[in-house]
């Protein structure tokens, strides 16, 4: 069995319909909305409206996100990913074979990139805030997200709120992380294990910050943790919370409610910091402005000395 | 079901082998003796030969493994993956296996439905996680692998840190082909972490020949040699406990 398996199913067209062979409901493929790294996730037109369908030919990858999206459920209260609403096999025309999907409901938003890109940096903090309140839900339910990415997080609804989608690699709290991708992943930066803690997801909630402002991400070379601390001390906005980035990168956080209440402080700190550097901005423009016009008066009264000994010479 | 150990032989190359033995020929051997083969292709810029890329998927499917073609930089992350995927499917053969003596001889996986197939997959994660792993790393020396090499090493380390934080046994071992003297050399014996490889790598020097099959031959042969002395161990046990 080869790996490529999403290259392997070729993309389906819209107006494709999808039966499942279990239960029996139909999709009708609208577009596609991505590619993850098991398998194709579509918009599509379910019986009661359009709906997310993860298609994929590893059937063991979709059940186990199948698995996670089921016990999600169980978390009361908050909606910790999209909602599972239907599993199922079906015969895929195209590759001549029996793939798996699923169905969850269809979180309308925008990425979290181009989200920050159009509405401005002074949501990072406020969305990663949003976050971490999540993950404390999710850690206190006994898992951990894993691959944590902006690609991972949408922004969805008229008052801006940050979703987890795709639980590809969430993980049991204690066993070994499923999936992640390396700029996000300690272990990579070499800042700590690939066991499913806490301080794993805390550790990319800090890059996830990093990468807002350094779009095009970076690779390591030789001193991890120096080049880490010099790419948040060369950022004016990284800067400001440097004290919380970098203890999530030491992996100094064991809850995110701890990271949650610095980020917090730091936020206020931050824009009342601002606000006063503004002040002192404008009394020096006014200083600058008052020195400008002694100057220009000095010169005045100099030229008209100097053209009026001028005249007396003459 | 008793907890066992998995045995995987992961070989590393960037083209065709051009000595000795079929190394499909030897990857259908390793797998009569419960041994999975994956294989991942190093590429540089260059595109693979068409001879290359079809040994290393005949490899891989002769093997009962997984195989995967990849740039130098994605390295790392192929092989923890390729490692992983491979664990899942041994695992979900030998679950498909008890499944047919339950179900009857048709039964497998994909025949159940999702809902069973739910609980199912809980059981091979499960087992995933905890099952005790040996893996045989390969690597490929000769000429056009020499400017990989570093890559290879990082690549291995970062297998070591995703697998060491399963909750089960890893054992290593790495060998290097062509060898010195024979087929293929071992540098690395078995051993829980693959830190020490620092010391092995740079030592490597790079050959002509690409003995892909003989190697593989030789690395069945560094299983077996544990597997009988362990057999000669647990062969005592019970003569220990009659004395007792």
């Amino acid at each position: 069995m080869m790996i490529h398996t999403s290259k392997n199913l070729c993309k389906l067209p819209a107006g494709t319909v999808v039966k499942g062979k279990w239960h029996r409901h139909s999709y009708k493929i609208v577009k596609s909305l991505g590619q993850g790294a098991n398998g194709v996730v579509y918009l599509a037109q379910g019986g009661t409206g359009l709906v997310a369908l993860k298609i994929s030919d590893n059937s063991s990858a979709i059940i186990s996100e199948v698995n996670v999206l089921r016990r999600f459920s169980e978390v009361q209260g908050v909606a910790l990913g999209p909602c599972l609403l239907d599993v199922d096999d079906w015969f895929h025309p195209y590759i001549n074979r029996t793939v798996s999907f699923y169905v969850m409901e269809y979180i309308k938003g925008e990425d979290f990139l181009s989200f920050i890109h159009k509405k401005g940096k002074e949501w990072i903090a406020i969305l990663m805030l949003q976050l971490l309140g999540d993950l404390e839900k999710l850690h206190a339910a006994g898992w951990v997200f894993g691959d944590l990415k902006p690609e991972n997080l949408i922004v969805s609804g008229s008052v801006p709120r940050v979703r987890l989608v795709d639980v590809g690699g969430t993980t049991l709290r204690g066993r070994a992380i499923k999936e992640f991708t390396e700029f996000f992943d300690r272990g990579y930066w070499g800042m700590g294990s690939r066991k499913a803690e806490p301080s794993y997801d805390l550790f990319a909630v800090a890059m996830i910050m990093i990468n807002a402002c350094y779009p095009n991400r970076f690779e390591k070379k030789g001193n991890e943790k120096e080049q880490l601390r010099a790419a948040i001390l060369s950022n004016s906005y990284l800067k400001k919370y440097e004290k919380v980035l970098l203890r999530a990168i030491e992996g100094q956080y064991d809850a995110a409610d701890e990271m949650k209440k610095d980020l917090i402080q730091l936020i206020h700190q931050s824009s009342s910091r601002q606000g006063k550097r503004v002040e002192n901005k404008q009394k020096h423009s006014r200083k600058k402005k008052r020195l400008l016009e002694t100057a220009f008066l000095v010169i005045f009264v100099l030229f008209a000395y100097i053209l009026y000994l001028y005249a007396q010479i003459l | 079901m008793r907890k066992g150990t998995l045995r995987q032989i992961l070989l590393i190359t960037d083209g065709c082998s051009n000595h000795g033995e079929d190394p499909i020929a030897m990857a259908a051997l390793a797998k009569e003796q419960g041994i999975t083969i994956n294989v991942i292709g190093v590429l540089d810029q260059d595109i693979i030969d068409e001879n290359g890329l079809r040994e290393i998927e005949g490899i891989a499917l002769s093997g009962g493994g997984v195989s995967q073609v990849v740039y130098a930089k994605q390295l790392s992350q192929t092989v923890q993956m390729v490692t992983r995927k491979a664990m899942t499917q041994t695992l979900q053969g030998v679950v498909n296996q008890e499944l047919k003596q339950i179900l009857g001889s048709h039964a497998s996986f994909e025949d159940l439905p999702p809902e069973k197939r739910s609980e199912v997959m809980e059981v091979v994660e499960e087992l995933g996680e905890t099952v005790n792993l040996e893996v045989l790393i390969l690597v490929d020396t000769s000429g056009s692998m020499k400017t990989k090499l570093p890559t290879v090493k990082e690549a291995l380390f970062d297998l070591s840190l995703s697998l060491n934080a399963r909750l089960g046994n890893n054992r290593f071992s790495i060998f290097v082909f062509p060898g010195k003297r024979g087929d293929a050399d071992k540098v690395l014996d078995w051993t829980p972490k693959l830190e020490a490889i620092s010391t092995v790598f740079p030592k490597l020097t790079s050959g002509g020949i690409t003995p892909t099959g003989p190697a593989i031959r030789e690395a069945l042969h560094h299983f077996n040699k544990k597997r009988s002395l362990r057999s000669l161990l647990s062969d005592d046990d019970p003569y220990i406990e009659e004395s007792m």
